[in-house]
C-alpha cells in the first residue's frame, strides 16, 4: 500500500488539513492526497512515506459543527470504525474536500462505470440487428479498458472482436494503441461477471439512493 | 502505516465479488503452499485461514501485475518491487482464468479508465457528456487529461 502512496498514479485532491487526533485531542496539519479511495496523509508535503491511511469504503461525509471552522468528518457505517474529524483552511477547500471524499468510493465508480456501460451499449443496440453469435476472440485492451467493438452487444457489454462487421456502420478511425500493463480480457468468462455485477449494482445502487435520501 | 483497520475488517465481510479456496505462498524465499480463502471485495484481495472470519492479510490490487504461472496458477506482484510475488494455485485453468480476469479488472485505476472511455464513447456518439447527470463532469478525476499515455 505504501507503493499506492507515492506513486505517478493520479492525485485526485490533494492538500493541508488538521486532524483531530482523538476525542479530546489537539488537531495536526497533515498533508494529504486523495488517490482513488485512499486518503493518506503525510506529515509533511516531502515526506517520503504517509504516516497513515484512511481507507473510503462505505463512509459518509458530512460536515460538523466544531469550534474550528471548515471542519467536516469522515463516519463510516461499520460500529466500531473510527470517525475522522478534519477542518480545512478555507471554506472553499472544504467544500472541495467533502465532494471530492464523498464520491471517491470504488462502489460509487463502479456503479457510474456500470451505468454508462449500460447506456453506451443500449445506444448501440438501438436500430441495428444483433449479431450472430459466435466466439469472440481475446483482444489486448487500450488504456486498460475493452476495444468497443462496432457491432451492437448481443448480451454482453465490454467486450470486443475488433472486427467491423456490419455495413451500416462506416469503420471507427484507428484508436490510438497504448501499451497495458495487465493483459487480455477473458471473454468467456466477462458474460458471467458482468451478471454478477449486474445484480450487485442494482441492489448497491438502490442501497444507495436510499442513503441520498436520507438528510 | 496507520490505517482505519476496524474499517478494512469489516470491508472484508462485504460480498465479494470472487471468492474461493486457493493454495496461497506468499513472496518470502522458502515460504510453502497454505489453503486460504480468497476474497475479492473492491480493490483488496483479502485472504484468511480456512476457517476464521478476521483476515489474515489483505493486499491492494493497485499498481500490480497478475501473471500466469504455470500450470494452473497465478501471481500477484507490484510494480515497484516485481520480484515479490504472491502466489496462488487453483484447481483449474479455467478458474485461473477467471480469477486473473477479475483482479485485473479490480483496481481503481482500471475502473477510472473505463469510466472515462465509455464517457467519451457516449459524447461521440450524442454530443452530450453523460457524467452531467451524476452532476460530476467536472471532477478531475474523471478528466481525460488524467490518463496517462
Amino acid at each position: 500500500m505504501a507503493f499506492y502512496a507515492t506513486c505517478d498514479a493520479p492525485v485526485d485532491n490533494a492538500g493541508f488539513l488538521y486532524k483531530k487526533g482523538g476525542r479530546h485531542a489537539a488537531y495536526h496539519r497533515r498533508w494529504f492526497v486523495l488517490r482513488g479511495n485512499m486518503l493518506f496523509y503525510f506529515e509533511d508535503v516531502a515526506s517520503r512515506e504517509p504516516v497513515g491511511v484512511i481507507i473510503l469504503e462505505g463512509c459518509t461525509v458530512e460536515l460538523v459543527e466544531a469550534a474550528e471552522e471548515f471542519t467536516f468528518a469522515v463516519r463510516f457505517a461499520e460500529a466500531r470504525a473510527r470517525t475522522y474529524v478534519l477542518a480545512a483552511e478555507s471554506q472553499a477547500a472544504m467544500e472541495g474536500w467533502v465532494k471530492a471524499l464523498s464520491r471517491a468510493s470504488f462502489d460509487y465508480l463502479r456503479l457510474v462505470v456500470r451505468e454508462l456501460e449500460q447506456q453506451l451499449a443500449a445506444m448501440r443496440a438501438g436500430g441495428c440487428p444483433p449479431p450472430p453469435r459466435r466466439p469472440r476472440a481475446l483482444l489486448p485492451k487500450e488504456n486498460g479498458c475493452a476495444v468497443w467493438s462496432a457491432e451492437p452487444p448481443a448480451a454482453s457489454t465490454g467486450t470486443s472482436t475488433g472486427a467491423r462487421s456490419g455495413p451500416e456502420r462506416p469503420p471507427l478511425p484507428p484508436r490510438r494503441r497504448a501499451s497495458a500493463p495487465n493483459g487480455p480480457l477473458d471473454s468467456a468468462s466477462f458474460l458471467q461477471l458482468h451478471e454478477w455485477y449486474g445484480q450487485e449494482v442494482r441492489a448497491l445502487r438502490s442501497q444507495w439512493l436510499r442513503s441520498r435520501a436520507q438528510p | 502505516m496507520r490505517y482505519n483497520e476496524k474499517e478494512l475488517q469489516a470491508l472484508s465481510r462485504q460480498p465479494a465479488e470472487l471468492a474461493a479456496e486457493l493454495g496461497m505462498r506468499g513472496p518470502k524465499k522458502g515460504s510453502v503452499v497454505k489453503r486460504r480463502l480468497v476474497k475479492l471485495v473492491v480493490n483488496f484481495l483479502f485472504y484468511f485461514r480456512t476457517d476464521e472470519a478476521e483476515p489474515v492479510g489483505a493486499l491492494l490490487l493497485e499498481h500490480c501485475r497478475v501473471a500466469q504461472e504455470e500450470p494452473s496458477g497465478f501471481s500477484i506482484s507490484f510494480i515497484e518491487d516485481p520480484e515479490r510475488k504472491y502466489h496462488f494455485e487453483c484447481y483449474s485453468e479455467e478458474q485461473c482464468q477467471e480469477w486473473m480476469g477479475a483482479l485485473r479488472r479490480a483496481s481503481y485505476e482500471f475502473m477510472r479508465r473505463s469510466l472515462i472511455f465509455y464517457r467519451n464513447e457516449i459524447q461521440k456518439m450524442t454530443g452530450k457528456d453523460p457524467l452531467e447527470q451524476f452532476g460530476i463532469s467536472e471532477e478531475a478525476r474523471f478528466q481525460l487529461s488524467g490518463v496517462k499515455a
